[in-house]
């Protein structure tokens, strides 16, 4: 094998960063949508080196649901601070309030339908042209056929049946006023990739990935933290459980699984022997219809 | 571990789906609730069995219209290499989707039903092969079980391919006898192709060197961004951001700048801020030159003693991708890499048939699906080279300068 040679991280890598640059070159304002989850770290890692030695010429924008982990919100206001970038947060909370809407019922209310409002009220507020997000193509199969340019119209609305041809690695970000283009950089990693990347370059991640102590409940097979923002019920058992969580997203609506992994070498090695998807494991939002994503996307979700 | 980006090609008919979820599934890259959801949507219950195809089954928009509306990618890993499918569907009206999943495979698995041998599809899959340059191709003969695993259909098959790998320029073909559905010569060896030599598809794809599909002798760069921090302690700096697109850099070459001329040396080489000695395709890194000179996105620096052309004029062949058709004499943008520059498209010279790679003469407009013989004349020079002889520099896309859509594949001659 020659010196000249790329393993499939190191690739991987390559094309985000050459997909960051163009992203800073063809747009005015482009945004980083940050949740403070491991793809969106990720994300930022990729960013931080795609402009280095220069700042990352971009702000950081969290859509805050009001329903996140406490350690999350945490680490996204130290890692905003560590990269030296401007994080601009925007409350679902006050869309809410500002537009009277009407909030989810139920044991697990969800706001994850609500963040769209608030999305989409940031673009407008920042007049951002470029919204990029940790979205990856294995996740889901509505992913599976998104471009990594993918243009929506000025309600945020994705249409599989006008997307651009994306070929070589020529993309075209031109839009119409009132557009916008979502990228997807790490479109090509997969959750395991992800996992040896942030191995490989040492990257730091809230605690919450890890295996702690926590009270959750268990609905449907999964177990749910025990928070403000879900109803306990008679019937409920509050269980006392070592568990880490695969993905980060509102509390109530990502489940934690149990593990023994304290390091990343240990979740590593217990999501190689895994037989689950991540998304079925620990999203609760994804089981309310076959078509989720599909239908979430085409109404100018992420 | 590397990677390798294939493309497969095919119907339904001719068992695409269900090999894709065969590679899927025996390579235990399918997990239990992906299973789940499949065993319950599986039709013909037979004691065990499930429907592969639904593995890769697409959107509600498209289950409802019955059609595959576009390219979808697929992800698996062995312990030998990650892969990348483009599964692109593959009938006549969605040549525009194999050439956008062609665009980045390194490879191409053509499938050809043992029933009915080469078919059109099989020449017109091939014919985009070679207009893409894809550098490797299988031909998975599939449904091998339906002929009796009979040495003679294979053998007849491999001579009328090979007819048309010959007239195409097709230099790696490989040939494999499959039964997707049945899994056999998929993962383990087939029982009932003894007369086999070969190895079966998977392992095959684990083993094929595709290091050499990287083009390290002619040194191309482009440049994207340039990162200027302007931070006191980085006041002077001026990095010039972007992916090696062919070949090697080391600091201190001396370099040229194109379209401007200018000649001067490389400074200093990084990536992701660390300083390295040199770099090659297809890194992203940052070159620094050793003089002060106006250079912006677009511009190219080569090595000094291998240049590009350089020109205003290009000819080239047009894959039209869009639905609005080409009209001669209307203006586009052209964009090449991160280079963007008006064109018009003056002459067309013939239309090239995918089917039969027949010229013929084009009267009117060029429609979707369609190739096309072409001169384009730029507002500024385009520093390229041609498509055959270093693919990853010889390739662009045209944009409606009203729409904004991508409207064609430009391929330089």
């Amino acid at each position: 094998m020659s010196s000249y040679h790329l393993n499939y991280l190191e690739q991987l890598e390559a094309e985000s960063i050459h997909i960051f640059r163009e992203i800073a070159a063809q747009f005015e304002r482009p945004a980083l949508l940050f949740s403070g989850g491991k793809d969106s770290i990720t994300l930022v890692h990729l960013a931080q080196k795609a402009f280095a030695p220069g700042k990352i010429p971009f702000p950081l924008v969290h859509i805050d649901t009001g329903h996140n982990f406490p350690e999350a919100l945490e680490f996204r206001d130290w890692l905003a601070a560590e990269v030296g970038a401007t994080l601009i947060v925007r409350k679902v909370e006050d869309t809410i309030r500002l537009k009277n809407l009407t909030e989810q019922k139920g044991k697990f209310a969800s706001r994850n339908w609500l963040q769209t409002h608030t999305l989409l009220d940031t673009i407008e507020e920042f007049k951002f042209d470029a919204c990029i997000g940790g979205a990856r193509r294995d996740e889901e199969k509505a992913r599976a056929k998104e471009r990594i340019f993918s243009v929506r119209d000025e309600f945020g609305q994705w249409n599989p049946k006008l997307q651009r041809p994306e070929l070589w690695n020529t993309y075209n970000g031109r839009i119409q006023k009132g557009e916008n283009v979502r990228v997807f950089p790490i479109s090509n990693w997969t959750e395991l990739d992800i996992w040896n990347y942030i191995r490989a370059e040492e990257i730091d991640l809230p605690s919450i990935y890890f295996a702690h102590d926590r009270d959750v409940i268990e609905h449907e097979g999964q177990l749910v933290a025990v928070s403000d923002f879900i109803r306990l019920d008679d019937s409920d058992t509050i269980l006392h459980k070592q568990v880490r969580y695969r993905t980060v997203g509102d509390m109530t609506c990502t489940a934690a699984v149990e593990s023994n992994a304290f390091t990343l070498d240990d979740v590593i090695k217990e999501i190689t022997a895994t037989k689950i998807s991540e998304r079925g494991e620990t999203r609760i939002d994804d089981k309310v219809t076959e078509a989720a994503m599909e239908d979430r996307k085409k109404n100018g979700y992420f | 571990m590397d990677l390798l980006r294939f493309i497969t090609a095919g119907s339904v008919d001719d068992g695409k789906s269900t090999l894709i979820g065969r590679l899927l599934y025996d390579s235990k890259n399918i997990l239990i609730d992906q299973l789940e959801a499949i065993e319950k949507q599986t039709k013909n219950k037979e004691a065990g069995s499930i429907d592969l195809a639904l593995l890769t089954d697409g959107l509600r928009a498209e289950r409802e219209q019955g059609i595959t509306i576009d390219v979808a990618y697929r992800y698996f890993t062995t312990p030998k290499r990650k892969f990348i499918i483009a599964d692109a569907p593959g009938h006549v009206q969605y040549t525009r989707n194999m050439i956008t999943g062609a665009s980045n495979s390194n490879l191409i698995i053509i499938l050809i039903d043992a029933r009915l041998g080469v078919a059109e599809q099989t020449r017109r899959h091939s014919i985009i092969a070679s207009l893409l340059k894809i550098p490797h191709v299988v031909v998975a003969i599939n449904k091998m079980d339906l002929v009796d695993w009979s040495h003679d259909v294979y053998n007849n098959i491999i001579i009328d391919y090979s007819a048309v790998a010959r007239q195409l320029g097709l230099k790696d073909v490989t040939y494999v006898p499959i039964s997707a559905l049945k899994g056999d010569n998929i993962v383990d060896r087939s029982e009932f192709t003894p007369w086999y030599e070969g190895k079966p598809l998977l392992e095959f794809l684990e083993d094929i060197k595709i290091e050499n599909d990287i083009n390290l002798d002619n040194a191309r760069f482009q440049v994207q961004y340039v990162i200027r921090p302007q931070t006191d302690d980085l006041h002077d700096y001026r990095g010039y951001a972007g992916k090696v697109i062919s070949g090697v850099y080391h600091k201190g070459d001396p370099v040229t700048i194109l379209p401007a001329g200018i000649q001067s040396s490389i400074a200093k080489l990084e990536i992701g801020g660390k300083e390295v000695d040199e770099v090659f395709a297809p890194q992203s890194v940052v070159i620094q030159l050793a003089d002060d000179i106006d250079i912006s996105r677009g511009d190219t620096i080569v090595h000094s003693n291998d240049l590009p052309k350089t020109s205003n004029e290009a000819e080239v062949l047009l894959c039209w991708l869009d639905d609005k058709p080409l009209q001669p004499g209307n203006r586009y943008y052209i964009q090449h890499h991160s280079r963007l520059l008006k064109t018009v498209v003056r002459t067309i010279e013939y239309r090239l048939d995918v089917n039969s790679l027949q010229e013929s003469p084009v009267d009117g407009n060029v429609k979707l699906n369609e190739v096309v013989k072409a001169t384009l004349k730029t507002a500024a020079p385009l520093v390229y080279d041609s498509y055959s002889s270093l693919n990853s520099n010889g390739s662009a896309i045209l944009i409606d300068e009203t729409s904004n859509s991508t409207v064609a594949a430009v391929l330089f001659l």
